[in-house]
């Protein structure tokens, strides 16, 4: 095989993801600027940065989604720009936005799921009944997803994340808009995940208690740049802070960041307006 | 992985039926405006027609409004990838680990299919309204509706995976389906310049194959070979330029 491939195969293969010099730049937008860092297999890895830092642009550039404008990145073992199918089967990721099918069953929205990423036909639904039972699903395996709260759907979304067995999970703020309650539902099966079966997970939060109680490794980006790679503690010490809380606005400063609005934001906006709910955000 | 690639294939087809069969509301609400068209025309213009010379309006019009049918809910379909990218299972989709070539072309089959199923309900309704086809036509004609429909999903995706929203909507269908349907010969018989405009216009051989078909009559040189050769043309190259446009889809 080509050279790069046997770099890949003799690094240290407890390195989930590798990620070297990364650059993404849009015309005269740098999104991500030269950043490097390491996840280990089997950690719980805390993303942060304020909107707008280039956590989504990352995501989706380790996720397939977009091609970076130089660096490196390695997933799994394998170059995701290269071998783009490849790496899309070694990982599950659940989006910032829903990504579920309103129309269709939770089954239906798993046994989809399975036909895409070839989980082998006759597991597919042991399978698909393991994880929707996990995420306490099963009883409504029949019913329409437009019919699931917010909690629900979310969770359904780490089920069929989970379903092809990757060796990491991405989760993009699979928390945001939820309840107490829900989050911590959600936290603790994704502890319980990472436990038993060694998943590695990445993801990213607005919640910095969240960060506190799940993460082994936090890196903070802000303006496109690494501006933290540690452990909770450590940054906190570093910083001088008393909290992450604190030590997270010491590093990336008071100012608000406006994110700017994705075609589905503005969709979500005027859904509202329809309803009669007037703008909701 | 060669198996996998229809077995996606099967999987997106199977989407959009589920789709289809689940929401009645939809599949109602699109079968007003044949209906509409059948009743008003057929009735409203009938008289007029036949004192023009033109014979039994139905007989003509009817194969003219399944096209239709199949016409309006083929470009839905496609469309139906802006809804997806809005409501996120796009993204599903293209970050699994099958082709993009896949994808698109299970959705539009798909879409396709739910089209052409359209247009035999309308065809039963037609039957009810005074349409009488010749019987044994019917498997021909299934064939033509079904290249009707692939032409217009793969068009309906291909302009889909262009936009960004449903802004863009209205745009086409005030400069793409309506005119389509006008200028196809569905209501009215091809003369002059609208007759020339026509030719360039997938849907005048769908329209036209349909009626040979159905009733035997045919107003195209080249009659139902031209027709069914066209359509199969067409729908291939459309095809192939929606996948291209679909492959270059950013989220």
């Amino acid at each position: 095989m080509n050279p790069e491939n046997s770099v890949n195969q003799a690094k240290p293969s407890n390195l989930a993801i590798s990620v070297k010099n990364l650059t993404k730049t849009y015309d005269k937008l740098t999104a991500v600027n030269d950043i490097s860092f390491e996840v280990k297999a089997g950690s719980t890895f805390a993303f942060l940065g304020p909107n707008g830092a280039g956590k989504t642009t990352t995501i989706k550039m380790l996720t397939t989604l977009v091609n970076p404008t130089s660096g490196t990145i390695t997933v799994n073992g394998i170059d995701p720009v290269k071998h783009g199918l490849e790496a899309r089967r070694s990982f599950g990721i659940v989006f910032q936005d829903p990504s579920l099918d309103d129309e269709l069953t939770a089954y239906e929205n798993m046994f989809f799921h399975a036909g895409l990423y070839g989980v082998p036909r006759s597991q597919t639904p042991e399978k698909i009944h393991e994880m929707l039972n996990f995420v306490e699903l099963w009883d409504r395996k029949d019913d329409l997803v437009k019919r699931f709260s917010g909690g629900m759907k979310r969770r359904l979304e780490i089920a069929r994340g989970l379903l092809h067995t990757p060796a990491i999970l991405f989760l993009d703020e699979p928390t945001v808009g939820l309840d107490p309650q829900t989050r911590n539902h959600i936290w603790s099966y994704i502890k319980k995940l990472n436990k038993e079966r060694g998943l590695t997970v990445f993801f990213t939060t607005h919640y910095m208690d969240e960060v506190e109680r799940a993460a082994d490794q936090v890196v903070i980006i802000d303006n496109g740049k690494l501006i933290a790679n540690d452990t909770v503690d450590g940054i906190i010490a570093k910083a001088g802070a008393e909290s992450l809380e604190d030590a997270f606005i010491k590093l990336t400063g008071h100012t608000i960041r406006d994110d700017q609005a994705s075609a589905a934001d503005s969709f979500r906006k005027m859904a509202a307006m329809h309803r009669g709910g007037g703008a909701r955000r | 992985m060669k198996s996998n690639f229809f077995y996606v294939i099967y999987i997106l087809w199977l989407r959009q039926i589920k789709r289809y069969f689940r929401s009645r509301a939809r599949m109602i609400g699109s079968l007003g405006q044949p209906i509409l068209f059948l009743v008003a025309l057929g009735y409203g213009l009938g008289p007029t027609f036949a004192k023009a010379g033109g014979g039994n309006y139905i007989q003509f019009l009817a194969p003219g409004v399944i096209a239709m049918g199949i016409l309006f809910t083929a470009v839905f379909s496609g469309i139906e990838v802006i809804w997806d990218r809005q409501f996120g299972f796009l993204k599903e989709t293209l970050v699994a680990p099958v082709g993009r070539f896949s994808v698109m072309l299970g959705r539009t089959l798909g879409g396709a299919t739910v089209a052409c199923l359209q247009g035999v309900i309308v065809l039963i309704i037609s039957l009810f309204i005074g349409f009488h086809p010749a019987f044994n036509s019917i498997p021909l004609a299934i064939l033509f509706m079904l290249g009707i429909a692939t032409v217009f999903t793969a068009l309906g995706t291909g302009i889909a995976s262009v936009l960004e929203d449903m802004q863009g909507f209205q745009l086409i269908m005030n400069f793409v389906v309506m005119p389509t349907f006008f200028l196809s010969g569905a209501l009215f018989p091809l003369e002059g310049v609208i007759g020339m405009i026509a030719r360039f216009n997938p849907l005048t051989y769908g329209v036209d194959g349909l009626r040979a078909t159905f009733i035997g009559v045919s107003t195209m040189p080249g009659g139902i070979w031209i027709d069914g050769g066209v359509l199969l043309a067409v729908s291939l190259v459309f095809l192939g330029i929606g996948a291209w446009l679909f492959s270059k889809i950013k989220i």
